[in-house]
C-alpha cells in the first residue's frame, strides 16, 4: 500500500505537472491549437513499456504481491471500439479522462467534481445495464 | 526563421497544423509524461500490477452497491482507493509548491457533467481510459489498447472540433 501511494503520488504529481489536469489544456490539444499531449501519453507509455518488456525476462514474480509480471493485454471485441466511442466524445466535450480529473482535484480545481459525479453516474448506469443483462443472459437456463 | 515562417504559412488553411504548434513548448509535456510513467512503473516493479485509473469508479462503487457487475472489483478495491487519493495529493504536491495556489477551470458545469457521465460509460465499456490503454496498455504493445486508442482519440477530435464550431467556449 505504501508504494501504491508512492506511485500514485507520481503518477499524479506528472499529470498536474503535464497540465493534463486542467481540461483547457486538452482541448487545446483536440482542438489542434497546442500539440503537447501526445508528449504526455506516448512519453508515459514508453517509460512504462520498457518496465513491461524487461521486468519479465528478469523475474518471474513481483516482490510485494507475487504476481507475476505481465504485459497489460485485454482481448479485443467491438466494446472496445462502442465504449472507445463513447469515451471519445464524453473526452472531446468535457477534456477531462479519469486520471486527470483525480488530478484535477488535487490542483485545487473544486468544479472538476462535476465531471466526477458525471463520472461515477456513468460507471454506475453501465454497472447496472451489464449486471441485469449478465442476469438475463445466466438466468433462468442456468439454473441448475 | 525561413523555415518557421513557410511552416506557419503551409499550415494556414484549414488549421490542421496549427501556426504555433507548441506554443507552451514541449518539456512540461514530456517531463510530464515521463513521471506518469514512472509513477505506473514503481506500482508495476513492486506489485506486477498494469495500473488505470478508471477501474476505481467501478471498484469504488462496488463499496456501496450490489450490483453484480461491481463484485469483481472487490479484492482490488482499497487500493485503488489509495492510488487514486495518491494521484489527488500529488497534484496537491505540485499546486502548492509550482502552480502557487489552487486553479479553477472555465469549461462550463453542463459539459464536464455530461462529458464525465460519457467518459464514466465508455472508459468502463471499452475496458480502459488514456492511462489504462493509453499508458500501460500501448506500453505493452497491446493491439486492443492500440485500437481502443486511436478511437477514442480520434472521436474525442472530432468531438472537440464540433463543439467548438458551435461556438461553444470554454
Amino acid at each position: 500500500m505504501p508504494l501504491i501511494l508512492v506511485g500514485g503520488l507520481i503518477f499524479g504529481f506528472g499529470l498536474a505537472y503535464s497540465h493534463m489536469a486542467r481540461p483547457e489544456v486538452v482541448l487545446d490539444f483536440l482542438q489542434f491549437d497546442d500539440l503537447g499531449l501526445p508528449f504526455v501519453m506516448f512519453g508515459a507509455a514508453i517509460v512504462s513499456g520498457i518496465a513491461f518488456a524487461i521486468m519479465p525476462r528478469i523475474r518471474d514474480s513481483a516482490p510485494l504481491t507475487g504476481d507475476v509480471y505481465r504485459r497489460r493485454l485485454k482481448s479485443f471485441d467491438r466494446n472496445v471500439l462502442i465504449g472507445g466511442g463513447i469515451f471519445g466524445v464524453g473526452w472531446g466535450l468535457s477534456g477531462i479522462c479519469p486520471g486527470a480529473a483525480y488530478a484535477s482535484l488535487g490542483i485545487g480545481n473544486v468544479a472538476i467534481l462535476w465531471a466526477l459525479v458525471g463520472m461515477f453516474a456513468g460507471a454506475y448506469l453501465q454497472g447496472v445495464w451489464r449486471s441485469k443483462r449478465a442476469a438475463a443472459d445466466s438466468g433462468p437456463a442456468s439454473a441448475d | 526563421m525561413i523555415e518557421i515562417a513557410l511552416f506557419a504559412e503551409l499550415a494556414a488553411p484549414g488549421q490542421v497544423v496549427p501556426a504555433e504548434p507548441f506554443p507552451n513548448g514541449i518539456s512540461r509535456y514530456a517531463i510530464g509524461g515521463l513521471l506518469v510513467g514512472l509513477g505506473a512503473v514503481v506500482i508495476y516493479l513492486g506489485t506486477g500490477i498494469a495500473a488505470g485509473a478508471s477501474t476505481f469508479l467501478e471498484s469504488t462503487l462496488s463499496y456501496v452497491s450490489d450490483q453484480s457487475r461491481f463484485k469483481q472489483y472487490r479484492g482490488s478495491r482499497d487500493w485503488r482507493v489509495v492510488f487514486t487519493l495518491g494521484i489527488i495529493l500529488g497534484a496537491a504536491v505540485y499546486a502548492v509548491f509550482w502552480q502557487g495556489g489552487t486553479w479553477t477551470t472555465d469549461v462550463q458545469p453542463w459539459r464536464l457533467l455530461l462529458g464525465g457521465v460519457l467518459v464514466g460509460i465508455g472508459t468502463r465499456v471499452g475496458k480502459g481510459c488514456t492511462s489504462g490503454h493509453g499508458v500501460c496498455g500501448v506500453g505493452s504493445a497491446s493491439k486492443t489498447s492500440i485500437v481502443g486508442v486511436i478511437t477514442f482519440l480520434t472521436v474525442a477530435i472530432v468531438t472537440a472540433q464540433i463543439v467548438q464550431a458551435m461556438g461553444v467556449s470554454p
